[in-house]
């Protein structure tokens, strides 16, 4: 690891501002991602800025048919809450699957998306129930949000502050893991919201997506059966000693109607 | 004492300093004054170096050297030497290149050490060693085994065309052929043995100290084996004399093979202390363990079994390449050869076989013996063609077993590929896992998972394996360049507790316990009276180390052999104090006993007397009580077992689920079942990961390796595995070491492979898949499902 | 270079280091505390885990700074006057452990476990096999561990 400045953060304007200014900043939320890849000296930040201490950033709660997260919300807090377990028990079972409990004490929702690892579970959630991604700045629907691998709607230096997700009538979410590192090769959340569904795909191509095909055929029928022969293209899709693209193709179908039985059971 | 002694579950001494964290690992010494060395490796498989700068490294922050194989080599430093010199057909002894300390001139694998940064702190030392500058010129790349005797394949030595070490053979190929030719049936099978990577959990580490005022070397090492480092190091690389080279290898974060070995690293820290005058340590990261630690297997096989009209097995017949990688690690050579072949006939008797092995150079990290070395490897390939030739004949799998196995009336039974085994039940043991699997029962089971719609197989597994290495003459005409005994001291105290001085050496097998049991029983003394010291070549008169299963049956040999030396003396003292003749004198239960009478004196105060020599028979005998013996084994142990395993498919994503595993084990005498139990269980978990997650690999068209850390190498976890059901057998003890004891290190891994890929086999050829490689991954499972529907 | 203050084991300690020093290099390097081991680069052995706050983290994967003021436990906190935790006392019985490299992460892990589901009748093995997904071991086969784990369980319930 090089060495580096490092400033705990007061307020989210403190942050943004500190990371701007430096010649090359980087906030750090959990630090699950941003401290491996300084250990193998992949990334040489001038500064480091902790967002842990910025007051407001973290916490859950629900208003109306929307439930609230904030951004260094830890994946252990998400997967205990009461409140995420009775508004979308889909999304608990989703952060208790994100890397092993000690990474989950310490990894937050905000660092997962902003990363947007190809292979992060969190956003299957926040494409497949339509999230809006809060920044210091604006507001980001989840549709515009993930632009390819590690890229993102968010500009230099902007901060996601919280998320708002719809809560949906059922969801489900089915993870197929890595075997080795344990991301998801493929993760469908499946979220059915009145006459709509909505199916995110994580783990799969360069970024989360959804797959209209299958959303339309559940719609239909919110049943299993309705995406069993709905088969996925494999072209543009990841593909590695894990997993050919053909295998994850395969798996969105296997993982999606799975999700779906879970949601309807 | 009747709690502690031989057949006791006794719980390990040594667990409480690793429970409350005061374990001393290598990492964990810090010497006065000690900085840091920081590896600088070849980021190419294949290179030529064309320059190394090293000049503004030398400038950085805390720097005190910066030393390159021209340093070495200015200093007369040698190569690091390999252990066995295999001869091939005609006698012609291996190609055995130069393997350079530091690279020069080219580097022939990811990971060969090119050069050593030293600066005052780790931080230091790594951040100067991103300012060595190499300019490397790339070479064309070979890293598949089966490719690199092709005759397009860039050769790696020069003196080794077609890149081959040695083309071996083992066996009476005429007989074979012969008896190919008038079988019943013919069943083949090409196998590949994936590699893999050891991945003891402490990374290999080491600390080289200079003495000026005594001119004495010391080596702080991550070793199984620390007087084999000091005789290789010692000898051929650095030319220390063995009086004034220490070697100490502290608690070891387990080994499994990959600490036996002489290191570069080891050679490096120990000569650059003398020429900083600090003491310079090393501490790999784990993306170092996985480019300079020597790796497993790596074999490609194609082997044929002949069984006659009745599934009598006639001949059995193996051609295999064996990768070394880019250079021999230490005892290379002999994995794929004496500790392969010679465990062909596995617990058949099967009249004939023949064994063919080529080894070949790859541009790949060295490859040497790894958990099992050898026996894996025989033992897979041959219970997958066992059931392979069940499911061609029709014959149930364990009535195959049985029509072949070596009766125990036939022991000792000397097998066509040079072992002689001496004892073993493999009947019983078969026998005794069909009765726990319920073999029975498994076509309801299966039935109950069709249900759940989920594929069910079931998989045997029998194993026999050569332990306890070796009769020191026999390993030297096999071409062994060391003596393959063990050494104990036992030391009486003059207040009778005892000192155990044992040449071999724990990471994690518990001898501190086990050993203490066997000497407490012998001697009769309490469990707490008994130290045993390993591990410091300053301590330990001499050794050879732990690998191989041996140190029971050849290191508790020698304690034994120690024990009776002491006992004979014991008896001269107690008969001279208890005015009787030493015939007289009988040994039991600690006690110095006048035959027939209650005229007796306890170890003890015998103990007394031979250091406190006032009554005492000065004239004949010595005082003092300290006993040093050798051991030299008799013969191989043979530990020997069956292992069935059960899975469930899941057809959607290939995923296999163990859903049981049963392992009755022969291991002769046990001394500790509950280490024993541990053994067995860690060691099914390594077969099983060879089998279902764990893979190296490299690709082939760079040469770079793709699993170089645990995002990508799949160690198993506590998910993966199930709980096991294992059981031991004690009624066949090995015949020919005192205490009847085999060795239970390595079986589980041995066994487990070819179990548990006949049961996913088993499961599979019910829709039509009829081979498949290790490992069984998801992604390979399927696949191999798409392509038999297809 | 910061001075960085926090409470081990109940002790306060202080030690200079850069920024980018591990909160395990802190433990190991400047506190002399060598019971929690480094065993890989990726944040996966789970070698490393100490308590932060009464929560199990991976101590090679934060920085010394980003834990001012904290209260961590490691491996050498647990036994009190030379009397085992139950965690380490039921490794002990069930051999969980062989070359001890792993212990105390696995240890600090199984504690987590066991204070997550401590308001539960029971602790199945399924869960506990989960939730050591952060460590390995490369000795014990996890047989003995997922043993010693669930006898702790009703030990540590008090």
């Amino acid at each position: 690891m090089y060495d580096f400045n490092y400033r705990k953060a007061t307020s989210a304007d403190d942050a943004v501002k500190t990371v701007t200014s430096a010649s090359e900043g980087k906030f750090m939320s959990g630090g699950m991602t941003l401290i491996p890849t300084l250990k193998q000296r992949l990334a040489k930040p001038s500064d480091v800025v902790d967002l842990a201490t910025v007051p407001g950033l973290a916490g859950i709660s629900v208003s109306g048919k929307m439930l609230v997260i904030g951004a260094m919300t830890r994946h252990a807090v998400v997967n205990g809450s009461a409140d995420v377990k009775k508004a979308i028990p889909a999304l608990a079972k989703l952060a208790g699957l994100i890397g092993d409990p000690q990474v989950r004490n310490r990894g937050t929702i905000g660092g997962s998306v902003a990363n947007s690892d190809p292979a992060a579970d969190y956003p299957a959630a926040v494409i497949g129930l339509g999230a809006t991604i809060h920044t210091n700045k604006r507001t980001i629907a989840a549709d515009s949000y993930f632009k390819g691998i590690f890229e993102t709607a968010l500009e230099a230096g902007e901060l996601i502050t919280k998320f708002e997700f719809p809560i949906p009538d059922r969801a489900g979410y089915m993870k197929f893991p890595n075997p080795a590192s344990r991301y998801a090769v493929v993760g469908v959340f499946v979220a059915k919201t009145g006459g709509t569904v909505r199916v995110g795909v994580t783990g799969a191509g360069p970024c989360a997506f959804r797959v209209p095909e299958m959303e339309k055929a559940l719609a239909a029928n919110f049943a299993p059966a309705a995406v069993e022969a709905i088969k996925v293209s494999p072209n543009g899709l990841n593909s590695d000693i894990h997993a050919s693209a053909e295998y994850r193709a395969h798996l969105v179908t296997v993982m999606a109607k799975r999700a779906v039985a879970e949601a309807a059971g | 004492m009747a709690n502690a002694g031989i057949g006791q579950a006794v719980r390990r001494r040594e667990d409480f300093r690793f429970l409350t964290g005061t374990g001393t690992y290598t990492d964990d010494i810090d010497r006065p004054g000690q900085v840091y060395a920081h590896i600088v490796r070849s980021p190419h498989p294949h290179a030529q170096i064309r320059r190394i700068d090293t000049a503004a490294a030398e400038r950085a922050s805390g720097v005190l050297a910066v030393f390159t194989h021209d340093h070495l080599a200015a200093d007369g430093v040698g190569g690091l030497p390999c252990g066995w010199l295999v001869k091939g057909k005609g006698d012609k002894p291996m190609v055995e290149p130069p393997h350079p300390v530091l690279a020069t001139g080219v580097v022939r694998h990811i990971g060969d050490p090119v050069a050593i940064v030293i600066a005052a702190t780790r931080v230091q030392a790594a951040d100067a060693a991103e300012l060595v500058k190499i300019d490397y010129q790339m070479l064309p790349v070979v890293t598949s085994t089966a490719e690199a005797t092709r005759p397009d394949a860039p050769r790696l030595h020069t003196d080794a065309p077609r890149n081959l070490c040695y083309d071996w053979e083992l066996g009476d190929k005429a007989a074979v052929d012969a008896a190919f030719a008038r079988a019943a049936h013919t069943v083949t099978l090409d196998l590949v043995n994936n590699r893999l990577v050891a991945n003891a959990m402490e990374p290999r580490a080491a600390i080289g100290e200079y003495d000026r005022a005594t001119g004495t070397h010391t080596l702080y090492t991550t070793s199984q084996n620390p007087h084999v480092i000091r005789l290789l190091m010692g000898a051929f690389v650095l030319h220390i004399p063995e009086h004034k080279l220490r070697v100490v290898a502290p608690d070891v974060g387990g080994g499994f093979g990959s600490k036996i070995y002489h290191y570069a690293e080891e050679a490096l820290v120990t000569w650059a202390a003398k020429k900083v005058g600090r003491p310079v340590k090393w501490t790999a990261d784990r993306s170092e363990s996985f480019v300079s630690d020597a790796q497993g297997r790596d074999h490609v096989t194609s082997c044929a079994l002949a069984l006659d009209k009745d599934g009598k097995f006639l001949a059995l017949r193996v051609k295999t390449v064996a990768n070394m990688g880019g250079y021999l690690s230490t005892f290379a050579p002999a994995i794929p050869t004496y500790l392969y072949a010679t465990l062909l006939a596995g617990l058949y008797a099967t009249p004939a076989i023949h064994c063919e092995v080529q080894a070949v150079f790859t541009n790949t990290v060295p490859v040497d013996a790894y958990r099992g070395a050898g026996r894996p490897e025989a033992c897979y390939l041959l219970e997958r063609l066992v059931e392979k030739s069940a499911r061609q004949t029709g014959i149930d799998r364990a009535e195959i077993r049985r029509r072949n196995f070596i009766p125990r009336a036939a022991m000792p039974y000397q097998t066509p590929v040079a072992l002689q085994y001496d004892s073993g039940d493999f009947v019983a043991n078969m026998e005794r896992a069909l009765k726990v699997v319920d073999y029975a029962g498994f076509a309801a089971r299966r039935a109950d998972s069709a249900r759940r719609g989920r594929l069910r197989g079931i998989g045997l597994s029998t194993y026999i394996e050569a332990c306890g290495i070796a009769p020191s003459d026999v390993a030297g005409s096999l071409g062994a360049r060391a003596g393959l005994y063990e050494v104990a001291e036992i030391r009486f105290h003059p207040t009778g507790s005892v000192t155990v001085f044992t040449g071999t050496h724990q990471h994690g097998q518990g001898h501190e316990t086990t050993f203490a049991q066997l000497v407490s029983e012998k001697l009769g003394i309490p469990i707490e009276n008994v130290e045993i010291a390993h591990g410091d070549t300053a301590q330990i008169p001499f050794g050879m180390g732990t690998y191989g299963s041996r140190s029971i049956a050849v290191g508790g040999s020698a304690i034994v052999k120690a024990i009776d030396k002491i006992v004979a003396k014991g008896k001269k003292i107690a008969a001279h104090i208890l005015e009787v003749a030493e015939r007289d004198i009988e040994f039991k239960d600690g006690k110095f006993q006048v035959a027939g009478t209650d005229k007796a004196m306890s170890m003890g105060e015998v103990a007394f007397a031979a250091y406190v020599p006032h009554n005492y028979p000065l004239k004949e005998l010595e005082p003092g009580l300290d006993e040093t013996a050798f051991y030299d084994p008799k013969n191989f142990t043979f530990p020997n077992g069956c292992h069935i395993c059960e899975v469930e498919v899941d057809r959607e994503t290939g995923v296999v689920d163990i859903a049981r595993f049963i392992a009755i084990d022969d291991f002769g005498t046990v001394i500790n079942p509950m280490i024993v139990e541990g053994q067995v269980h860690g060691g099914l978990v390594q077969g099983i990961g060879q089998a279902l997650v764990e893979n190296c690999v490299y690709d082939g068209a760079s040469g770079q390796l793709l699993t170089g850390s645990y995002n990508d190498y799949c160690m198993p976890r506590a998910d993966d595995v199930p709980s096991f059901q294992v059981e031991t057998n004690e009624s066949a003890p090995c015949t020919h070491n005192p205490l009847g004891v085999k060795g239970c290190g390595e079986a589980g891994t041995i066994g487990a492979g070819a179990a548990v890929m006949n049961a996913v086999v088993d499961a599979l050829a019910t829709v039509g898949v009829t081979e498949i490689d290790m490992p069984a991954t998801p992604h390979n499972v399927w696949r191999a499902l798409k392509n038999a529907k297809t | 270079m910061p001075t960085v203050t926090m409470t081990v084991n109940g002790k306060k300690m202080s030690a200079e280091c850069e920024n980018r020093t591990l909160l395990v290099q802190f433990l190991r390097e400047k506190q002399g505390l060598t019971g929690t081991h480094v065993g890989c680069d990726t944040t996966q052995c789970g070698a490393c885990v100490v308590h932060i706050d009464g929560l199990p983290v991976k101590s090679c994967t934060t920085l010394a700074v980003q834990n001012e003021g904290a209260k961590i436990v490691t491996i050498e906190g647990l036994a009190k006057d030379g009397k085992l935790h139950p965690m380490q006392e039921m490794f002990r019985e069930h051999h969980a452990l062989q070359c001890g490299f792993c212990t105390p992460g696995m240890v600090m892990a199984a504690i987590g476990i066991v204070d997550r589901h401590k308001g539960e009748p029971t602790l199945a093995e399924k869960t506990v096999r989960h939730e050591l997904e952060g460590n390995f071991c490369r000795c014990t086969g996890y047989h003995n561990i997922v043993k010693a784990i669930m006898a702790a369980f009703p030990l540590m319930k008090g």
